[in-house]
């Protein structure tokens, strides 16, 4: 099995199709007539006395409330506490809608690009067997286990001023830390694994019957693509870029430290979230922290409803 | 395996592209992660090792590696303990609210870190709907390593969650039934036949919970105070060098930060083969 399915936390396992392989065979007629016959008095031994179960589910949903819920209503109720006007006026600040811009464009280039590299990288690993591959894979999932703090570095220690380009990029006035290429690097560099670890483990599974059969029809390899496996990819790659785009449009500490924090001009939402708590305006960061709550549980919502889709196919 | 046949490929195929999708491959990753991680590990060798040596032992950065690593293994053995208790609750049994339960354990991961910062400290703060109840008591959470505790668990959950579940999920109700009907009480099936089971699954996700809390940013540095020697992480100093134009101490602290991943990572695989294993006798 591939090493790519169980990394992170979101749980994605859309069944393989051969699983009605394995269901269990009819039960012969003779069989099935005694075990009506007999008197049922074994209960299920997987279940739980009731104040267990009691128990259980009190802790699971204590537990998540205290640690999940009162967070999250806490963000709403501080938004809205001096009113909708407030709400609203500190949703329409200027400097706010440059971030909301700026988010939405570095959220953007960096889903296209993972689009672009995840379908890539998922055909050469799904389709084709070489040696190297398992570190090939893990080498892609990397920026999963580095902080974001260190993205963010490694892209100050190539282009700020004291690092290795940084004198060439002053001398011929191109900007790149403390800018929109390198909020837009930062973004790319976390959210790097995300497209193609969707991809990767449906694609294996599909195989490359169906490919080799269009191309033995005379389709060529960019057709075979498009009206082949792409379709048969579709949710997956909708699944993927979703969960990138969440996290592009969160990314706090990798652009945090590229940004240069320019109020209007480099300042990502979650930035301007903490400029202005910094700035003491607590319910105008709340404000634009409950926008971010929001696109949060629309993507946990489309998430659930993909992942029913996904269970389908 | 020869350096040659490496990346070549083993059994020819009639579906194009291997080598141009391949390459592509090999140089996106090369231009992203890779030589911006090498760029790192290139800039530390120009300390000398006195130099670093100087650098990290400092009771400063010392004091932050001990708080980071330390409320992080903290934060992970909460989850550890809670996590399957959340787990059992969703695979095992159904109630009311069920789904949702389930659906909001991923908050955690789909909240942008910034948010779920603020958010926690209104809430743990003197004034904030807990921080407000625990005050009388004399205990504060907020602006104190305890906050950053907090903070740090509330990222860890999904990674415990989600690991061990579709583990408990696919496991198959023969070797319980079997238990049962040897006479094993409901504890000690749990106990001795579940538990093994679901073990290295939750090493896993503790390890990923772990390594996640220790590089954690956004969350904790609105709640933590940030004191230096009290309430300081790791990645919040390097942020405060690289702001104070200290890029040597930044890189020598990052250089130790990304050879502390690096060994979790491979923790985390040999923890997930090792799972695979076991599942894979199993079922």
């Amino acid at each position: 099995m591939c090493s790519v399915q169980v990394t992170a936390p979101m749980k994605i396992n859309p069944k393989a199709p051969g699983i009605s392989a394995s269901l269990p065979a009819p039960i012969p007629a003779q069989l099935s007539t005694q075990a009506a016959a007999a008197p049922r008095h074994r209960v299920d031994a997987r279940e739980d006395a009731p104040w267990v179960r009691f128990i259980v589910v009190a802790v699971a949903v204590a537990f998540m409330g205290l640690f999940v819920v009162l967070p999250l209503a806490c963000v709403m109720t501080e938004a809205f506490a001096k009113g909708v006007a407030a709400y609203f006026a500190a949703l329409t600040d200027p400097d706010t809608l440059a971030a909301i811009t700026l988010t939405l464009l570095a959220a953007a280039i960096s889903v296209v690009a993972n689009v672009v590299f995840g379908v890539i990288a998922a055909w050469a690993i799904a389709k084709f067997d070489f040696s190297g591959k398992n570190l090939l894979i893990a080498l892609i999932e990397l920026p999963f286990s580095v902080s974001p703090v260190i993205a963010g570095l490694v892209f100050v220690l190539l282009f700020g001023l004291q690092g290795y380009f940084g004198g060439w990029l002053l001398a011929h006035h191109v900007k790149i830390i403390f800018a929109l290429p390198a909020i837009a690097l930062a973004t790319i560099f976390v959210t790097f694994p995300f497209v193609v670890r969707e991809l990767v483990p449906l694609m294996q599974e599909q195989g490359t019957e169906e490919e080799e059969a269009a191309l033995s029809l005379g389709a060529s390899g960019l057709t075979t693509f498009f009206r082949v496996t792409l379709p048969n990819i579709k949710w997956a790659l909708l699944y993927g870029v979703l969960l990138c785009n969440a996290r592009a449009m969160g990314e706090f500490g990798a652009v945090s430290v590229v940004s240069g924090h320019i109020r209007g001009q480099t300042l990502t939402m979650p930035l301007q979230v903490e400029t202005l708590y910094d700035g003491y305006q607590i319910t105008a960061a709340f404000a634009v922290a409950s926008l971010l709550a929001q696109l949060a549980i629309v993507s946990l919502i489309v998430k659930v409803v993909l992942e029913a889709r996904l269970e389908r196919d | 395996m020869s350096t040659a046949a490496f990346l070549r490929r083993r059994t020819p195929s009639v579906i194009p592209g291997f080598g141009l999708t391949l390459g592509v491959t090999l140089l996106w990753l090369s231009l992203i992660v890779l030589i911006p991680l090498a760029g790192l590990f290139l800039k530390t060798t120009e300390l000398t090792l006195a130099q670093f040596w100087t650098v990290i032992t400092s009771r400063r950065v010392l004091h932050a590696f001990e708080l980071s690593f330390g409320l992080s293994l903290a934060a992970a053995a909460v989850n550890l303990v809670f996590g399957p208790v959340v787990v059992w609750a969703v695979v095992r049994y159904r109630f009311p609210g069920r789904r949702l339960l389930d659906a909001i354990v991923d908050i955690p991961f789909a909240l942008p870190t910034a948010v779920a910062g603020i958010a926690l400290t209104a809430l743990y703060a003197p004034s904030g709907w807990i921080g407000g109840l625990l005050a009388p008591l004399g205990v504060k959470v907020a602006f104190t390593p305890l906050g950053i505790f907090i903070a740090l668990i509330f990222i860890g959950l999904p990674f415990v969650v989600r690991t061990v579940q579709p583990v408990l999920e696919d496991l198959d109700s023969q070797y319980e039934e079997a238990a049962a009907s040897l006479g094993a009480g409901r504890w000690t099936t749990v106990r001795r036949v579940v538990l093994p089971t679901i073990l290295p699954a939750l090493l896993t996700g503790f390890a990923l919970a772990f390594a996640r809390a220790v590089g954690e940013y956004g969350s904790v540095i609105f709640i933590a105070g940030n004191l230096p020697n009290v309430s300081e992480i790791v990645p919040l100093l390097i942020v405060i060098r690289l702001q104070e134009f200290h890029y040597a101490d930044a890189t020598a602290i990052g250089a130790v930060m990304l050879v502390a991943s690096f060994i979790l990572l491979f923790l985390v695989n040999g923890l997930r083969r090792w799972s695979e294993l076991r599942i894979g006798k199993r079922t």
